[in-house]
Order: structure tokens, then C-alpha cells, then sequence
């Protein structure tokens, strides 16, 4: 039987609401390099000194409402991505962050973070929309995408759409 | 049923019928990046294989965040914009002709009715002459200068009215930061909002950009306002287009309709760390500041930098702040200059920056020291956000930055009125 693998296990970080941009990549280091392994070094330096070191790759953060507010920087998804984060799940995202994320290939997951803890190790299948919270048994259901948007999901961001369909593919 | 002003600009740009949630590509009208976002938007743009820009025309390329560059890091990522502008014959702006979204408005880059993208999120300042315009990404904006289009989500639309009449020493950064405190940094998340009402038909055109401009603060896609006579004669006084404004339907249908009495408003200041963290003057004042920073795509307009220098007019800066000025734009410049106000700020101990961003991103010019306290006209004050994650900024007008840059603490401006 053949099946894309598609579900992602790690353990929560968990943040608060409304964080922004800057907090996720200070403008002290994002204006100064396309070096994205340099930036993720910078992870959330400045509300969080030591998540740096205690997160493992493949590990999520797990944020409140309004992840991603402030400015349209992408270096801060992609900063996120090259830690080596495997997802970012949040009650709800900022705009232009959501857009960039999806746009660069970060899998964001909306759903209700709230009995999600720091430290909780977390089953995740992005195709089914489904999060596990392992040591209660919980399921936690994710806000589907509409098509258009799991179309660039499934190509792997814009640039990997742009290139397959030529353009916009226009439903 | 009737449309909203978002719904009818996608609608005119999508070549179809766009209503709230309906996923559309829509043609654009401008779409530009800035230092920040514009190295990454051409690589973008290189690793999709494009060859060309769809309109250079229609794009253009400004270096005002990191300006002039601090280091040779950024000197060779501005370098790479240059290369690139040239090739593919964009307007680039370089170092000391100004913020982006006071040229985007100075030159004549868009016009009413227009669906505009930039990397920046502040891009929303241009509601205030009618425009949708809103900030995106690097790779957004790659394939929007490379296909001229970008694809949207119609947002629903919230639709605020402020009535009365400001009081004098209260100006439109008190409103925004004022709604910013009543809507919270996710108010208006996903949402167009349509701000009008006889405030705002009071106000001149330079004081709507400011208040535009912070509705991204509320998670706001858009912060767009209907036109009127000023709004026509500030467009006619820059192109030659014709103006056409977009007015909402009398049956629009909207998420919420909300409605200030503002007339009782008093100077309003965001305390640290968070723009939505806002309380009138009187509740800080007091609070002693080492570095004062007047300027920025929200604050650093003409009428802004006359309002300080009435008030800081044969006055000195306390010895014990560090006041900052940077004007928007190479004209700003100049015309503050002519009519004097440089002099006045100089001789009250003033620092003069190159039109720019100048210390609001926390690059260069002016990163404030641990433990002080920065008042500023900007529109974030996010931990960090001038390059220390040990200060403190508070967020407020004009005014209130030349009034507690002269006591060397939080001052109410209205005392030098």
C-alpha cells in the first residue's frame, strides 16, 4: 500500500498570544543575510534566550492566537523552518505570516492550543488535519484549507506552484 | 445585496463577482518591496525561473530600512537590489530619498480604486486615499512582479466611525493608538476596515496616512477610507489621473459596525511591549525617557515635524535625552528645512537622520541603551524592536515626543499649547 507520509511527531514549545516578528527574528539579524541557518540560531532569542537549545528538530511551537503579527518579514518563517521546527500550531495566525509560511513550505496547523503544554509530545497528521496529544489520548481537529491554498501545500510553496503550473493555475 | 469597498476593488481587479471568503487573483496596480524584503523577493523571484518583470512600470524597489548601510553584510544585499533594478529597469530609490510609503504616495505611484501589494506590512497607509493596498511577503511579492497578479482571500469588513471633533494637542496618532487599545493587536485580524465618519473628514490627508497606516496594528488587512474634496485635491496635486473613488454599497454587508465619541479624547501613549498596551498620557507621565526618536512612515510627514517644532520653538532639549529626527522623505526634508523647522530642531539639540526608517527598526542610528526608555512616534514597540531587547519604547504623537523630549520625561503636550 502506498501512503505519503505525512504525520509528524515531536514536542510542544508552548508560547503565548501575539507573537510577532520580531520576536520570532529580531531586525538585528534579518536585515543583515539570506543565511537562513545563521538566523534560525536566532529563534526567538529575545523572549526566549534558551530555545536555542533545549528544542530538537522536529519539535512544534505551539503559540495562542494571532501568531506571526507585526511585520511581512519571511526571514521569520523561515527562520522557524531552518531550526528545523516541524510545525507551528497556533489558535490563529497573522495574515502576511500565514501567507509566507505557506508560501515557503512551513506546515502551519490552526486549531484550539489551549490543553496543549510545553513539553507534551504531539502527533501530527497534516493530510487527515488531525493533532494527537500523546499522553492524554486527546484529538485535536485542524482548520481544513481551502483548495487553492493546499494546492501550494502540495507543490511546496509558491516558488515549487509557480514552476508546476507555469503561473496561476485559476479555478 | 451591496458590496463593501474591498469587495468592489477585487471584484474590479479579479474580473469577477468577489465576495467575503471568496478566493481570488486579481490584476495589480503597484507592487514594490524595500531593503527588508526585497533581497529575498529576487531570489524568490530567480528560483521560479523567471526571466522578466511583468510592468516595470508598475514596480519599483526602495532601500529606506538599513539606510544608509552600517556594515558591508547589508551594503551587498543593497547591491544585489541595485543589480537587479537596473536589468530589469525598476525605479529603485536609494539611500536618502525616503520611507517607502511616503514616496509611494509623493510619486504618483497610485491613484484610487487601486489594488496594491507591498513587502512591508505598513503597505495599508494608502487606504486613506482609497486605495486597497496591503503587505505581503518576499515570495508573494516575487510572483506578483513577475505575473502581475497575486491571489487573495476577500476579507469580511469592519466599519468604524469616529464622531465629534478632536480637541487641541489631540491628533490622529492619539486616535490610532486609541482604537489600537480598544481593538487589540487581533481587532480586525483577517479584515478590511472602512474608517470614516466626521473625525475623519476633518482631518487632513497627512494625518488619515497615519491612522491607515496603523491599522495593520489591529491584524487589519486593510485600512481604507472613502474620498472626499481633500482626498481629490491631494491626488490632483500629484497626478494627472483621473479619480475615480470606490464608495461602499448603502447595503453592504459588514462583520461589525463600530461607533467612537472621540470628542473627550486625550493624548494617548502604547507602554511597552505591545502596541494594544495604550493609556491616556496622564497615567505614564512622569516616567523619565533617554531617548526620544521623531520620524517613521507613521509620524514623519511635514505637519508632523511642524508640530514639534512649534512646540520645541526657542526651546532646548533636556540635556539628558537623545532626540532623534528623521523626516520621511527627501521633499519632507527640504520643506521642513525652507520653512525653518530643521533650524529649530537643531538649535534645540536635535539629531537630524537621513530621510529614512532612521532608528525604528533597531539596525542602525540610534539603538537605545539597557533599562531606558524611548518615546517615539513610531508604530511598533515591540521588545527589541529598536535593537535592544533591554529598553523600553512608548509609542505616542509627534507632539508628545517634542514635549517630553524638552522635560526629559512623559509629558502631556497640551501644556505647551
Amino acid at each position: 500500500m502506498k501512503q505519503k507520509k505525512k504525520v509528524l511527531r515531536g514536542y510542544a514549545h508552548k508560547f503565548g498570544d501575539n507573537i510577532n516578528t520580531d520576536y520570532i527574528i529580531s531586525g538585528r539579524y534579518k536585515f543583515k543575510t539570506l543565511n537562513f541557518r545563521e538566523l534560525a540560531r536566532h529563534l526567538l532569542e529575545d523572549i526566549d534566550p534558551d530555545f536555542n537549545k533545549r528544542k530538537a528538530a522536529g519539535d512544534f511551537i505551539v503559540a495562542g492566537e494571532n501568531f506571526g503579527c507585526g511585520s511581512s518579514r519571511e526571514q521569520a518563517p523561515l527562520a522557524i523552518k531552518y531550526a528545523g521546527i516541524g510545525a507551528v500550531l497556533a489558535k490563529s495566525f497573522a495574515r502576511i505570516f500565514y501567507r509566507n509560511a505557506i508560501n515557503i513550505g512551513l506546515p502551519i496547523v490552526r486549531t484550539n492550543t489551549e490543553k496543549i503544554e510545553s513539553g507534551d509530545e504531539l502527533e501530527i497528521d497534516l493530510a487527515l488535519g488531525e493533532v494527537h496529544v500523546i499522553k492524554n489520548n486527546l484529538s485535536l481537529k485542524a482548520e481544513p484549507f481551502p483548495s487553492f491554498i493546499l494546492d501550494i501545500i502540495e507543490a511546496g510553496g509558491l516558488i515549487e506552484y509557480f514552476k508546476k503550473y507555469g503561473g496561476w493555475k485559476i479555478r | 445585496m451591496g458590496k463593501t469597498i474591498a469587495e468592489k476593488i477585487f471584484s474590479s481587479h479579479a474580473g469577477e463577482d468577489a465576495r467575503v471568503g471568496n478566493i481570488v487573483v486579481c490584476d495589480l496596480d503597484f507592487a514594490f518591496a524595500q531593503d527588508g524584503t526585497a533581497p529575498l523577493a529576487i531570489k524568490a523571484f530567480e528560483r521560479m525561473g523567471q526571466k522578466g518583470v511583468f510592468d516595470p512600470e508598475k514596480i519599483a524597489f526602495f532601500i529606506d530600512h538599513n539606510a544608509p548601510s552600517p556594515n558591508r553584510d547589508v551594503s551587498s544585499l543593497h547591491r544585489l537590489m541595485r543589480d537587479f533594478a537596473r536589468k530589469h529597469r525598476i525605479r529603485l530609490y536609494d539611500v536618502g530619498e525616503g520611507i517607502c510609503h511616503q514616496l509611494v504616495v509623493e510619486e504618483d505611484w497610485v491613484g484610487a480604486g487601486d489594488l496594491v501589494v507591498g513587502a512591508d506590512s505598513h503597505t495599508c497607509t494608502y487606504g486613506a486615499l482609497n486605495v486597497f493596498s496591503t503587505g505581503v511577503g518576499s515570495t508573494d511579492l516575487a510572483t506578483a512582479i513577475a505575473s502581475g497578479k497575486l491571489w487573495f482571500r476577500v476579507p469580511d469588513t469592519i466599519k468604524i466611525s469616529f464622531k465629534g471633533k478632536l480637541s487641541p494637542g489631540v491628533y490622529a496618532k492619539d486616535l490610532a493608538l486609541y482604537l489600537t487599545g480598544k481593538l487589540g493587536a487581533r481587532g480586525a485580524l483577517y479584515k478590511s476596515v472602512e474608517l470614516g465618519g466626521e473625525v475623519i473628514k476633518d482631518l487632513s490627508i497627512e494625518a488619515r496616512f497615519t491612522l491607515s497606516n496603523m491599522i495593520m496594528e489591529v491584524g487589519a488587512k486593510a485600512g481604507i477610507m472613502q474620498g472626499d474634496e481633500k482626498t481629490k485635491k491631494w491626488l490632483a496635486e500629484t497626478s494627472k489621473r483621473k479619480v475615480r473613488f470606490v464608495k461602499p454599497d448603502e447595503d453592504a454587508r459588514y462583520d461589525k459596525v463600530l461607533e467612537f465619541d472621540v470628542s473627550r479624547l486625550v493624548p494617548q501613549v502604547a507602554r511597552p511591549h505591545s502596541v494594544d498596551n495604550v493609556v491616556p498620557v496622564n497615567e505614564v507621565k512622569g516616567t523619565s525617557i533617554g531617548e526620544a526618536f521623531l520620524g517613521t512612515c507613521t509620524n514623519g510627514r511635514l505637519e508632523d515635524l511642524r508640530i514639534a517644532g512649534k512646540i520645541l520653538k526657542d526651546k532646548k532639549i533636556h540635556p539628558k535625552v537623545r532626540f532623534m529626527v528623521a523626516p520621511a522623505s527627501r521633499r519632507v526634508y527640504l520643506d521642513s528645512m525652507k520653512e525653518g523647522i530643521l533650524e529649530i530642531f537643531i538649535e534645540a539639540g536635535a539629531v537630524l537622520l537621513p530621510p529614512g526608517c532612521g532608528c525604528c527598526v533597531g539596525t542602525h542610528q540610534g539603538v537605545p541603551s539597557r533599562g531606558e526608555n524611548v518615546i517615539s512616534s513610531a508604530n511598533r514597540n515591540f521588545k527589541g524592536r529598536m535593537g535592544n531587547p533591554e529598553a523600553f519604547i512608548y509609542l505616542v504623537s509627534p507632539a508628545t515626543v517634542a514635549a517630553s523630549a524638552i522635560r526629559g520625561k512623559i509629558t502631556d503636550p497640551r501644556r505647551y499649547l
